[in-house]
């Protein structure tokens, strides 16, 4: 049953792949690659990568959208026509998904508990996060501990990107025109899309204080946390304006969340070292390892959530603080 | 007994609500116009949400799974019409009027 699910959400994915390539309109672009992101997050759900859905739909589906809704509100709606020829690129895709078919071929079956990725490290992390973290959630145990310093290298990742989108694009807009643009900025004048907005904004950013503290027993963790409260300030903007959710969280607050959460994160390891351990070796935080180690977690989950957060609203208010072109 | 009592029960309701949906999607694809689309689009979806939802909250039992799906719905039931009504308000500014002449003249026209 589950062969079939899998099938038809990959044919989706084709179908809306395709779609993407053929479609002119950077609009309906921006739009299918949206759903495109949402099958992907219900296929990772299939395969039992909750953890990874999580972070596709909350990202891939609904910031990202965003942030191209923002970025196209910039530049003109039609694709540019290309001059290029199609013969070139299309011998290329060829070879490529030939040789790609190909490789296929010596994957093992989907599920095969003999495949080399279930015999490596796999078991040893399913046998050792009871017995060093007492937590149930394998995921964030190799995430926050086992494999800390590749997340290291993400959140920073996550900070080059948010400093490098600010050294472009956030220049601060001319003072003069602003009160003018706020009185009808948002949905101000629309009273449901408003109200609707007003109950459920509580709601998104208690889900992701939810998810971010609950990501040691299911699925969930600093970087779906982070997208899903950037959400709901998203949308507090889209209601009341940009100015708006500027004045609730205003610019130098996101910059010390993107630095405090790449700060919090890298201190642990520092902290680690100092008391006598290796960098980023939780056991020695605490008199009891186990404690240390849920405790190291928490401590850059946090950071990773604050980074992640604070780099997404800054980003989208570098694209909305652009005067649209008209 | 029960069991096979809501077992039944619940599958009518999920059956019912794929119906909805599957009518909703023919909808969206055949009737003319914008308004009418999204008209079929999403009254039926509203109506699919609290039939699925019923269904599977059956299927769960008492149990913390309800609970979730309990909230899932209204959740639901909270966003589509609201993105309904966005939308339609959206294209009513853009100045998109909903052409009640063009339909009643193509209906009449298939009549003759």
């Amino acid at each position: 049953m589950i062969i079939v699910f899998g099938l038809f959400l990959l044919s989706l994915l084709v179908i809306t792949a395709l779609a993407i390539v053929r479609t002119e309109n950077l609009f309906v672009a921006v739009m299918l690659t949206s759903i495109f992101s949402l099958l992907m997050a219900a296929n990772f759900f299939i395969l039992d990568a909750a953890d990874v859905a999580l972070t596709e739909a909350a990202v891939g589906a609904g910031i990202t959208t965003v942030i191209f809704l923002g970025a196209l509100a910039l530049t003109a709606e039609r694709e540019k026509p290309s001059s290029a020829g199609w013969r070139f690129p299309l011998l290329v895709v060829a070879v490529l998904a030939t040789l790609i078919i190909y490789a296929t071929f010596d994957k093992p079956r989907l599920g095969d508990p003999e495949a080399p990725v279930h015999q490596h490290l796999a078991p040893w992390y399913l046998e050792k996060t009871p017995e060093y973290m007492d937590f149930p959630n394998v995921v964030t145990a190799v995430l926050g501990s086992f494999r800390g310093y590749d997340t290291l290298g993400e959140v920073f990742v996550v900070f080059v990107a948010c400093i490098g989108v600010l050294f472009i694009l956030g220049v601060k807009p001319q003072a003069g025109a602003e009160p003018e643009i706020e009185d009808r900025a948002g949905l101000r004048h629309h009273l449901i899309p408003q109200v609707v907005g007003r109950i459920l904004i509580p709601f998104i950013i208690l889900f992701g204080l939810y998810v971010q503290f609950h990501g040691e027993y299911g699925p969930g963790g600093g970087f779906q946390a982070g997208a899903l409260i950037a959400t709901g300030v998203i949308l507090y903007a889209l209601l009341e304006g940009e100015a708006a959710a500027l004045r609730a969280v205003p610019r130098p607050v996101l910059l010390a969340l993107v630095v405090g959460g790449a700060t919090l994160y890298g201190g642990v390891g520092v902290a680690c070292i100092l008391l006598g351990g290796n960098f980023l070796d939780y056991s020695v935080l605490s008199a009891d390892p186990v404690v240390g180690q849920q405790m190291g977690i928490l401590l850059i989950e946090a950071g990773v959530g604050m980074a992640v957060c604070g780099a997404l609203l800054s980003i989208f208010h570098a694209f909305a603080a652009r005067r649209i072109r008209l | 007994m029960i069991e096979t009592v809501l077992d039944i029960l619940s599958w009518a309701l999920l059956c019912l609500g794929g119906a909805f949906v599957l009518i909703g999607g023919i909808g969206a694809l055949r009737l003319p116009g914008f308004y009418t689309r999204l008209h079929a689009a999403s009254l039926t979806d509203t109506m699919a949400t609290i039939l699925v939802f019923s269904g599977l909250i059956l299927q769960a039992g008492f149990s913390l799974a309800s609970l979730k799906l309990i909230a899932i719905m209204l959740f639901l039931l909270l966003t589509g019409p609201t993105a309904s009504y966005a939308l339609a308000n959206a294209a009513l500014q853009s100045g998109m009027e909903p052409d009640a002449d063009r339909l009643g003249g193509k209906a009449s026209g298939g009549a003759g």
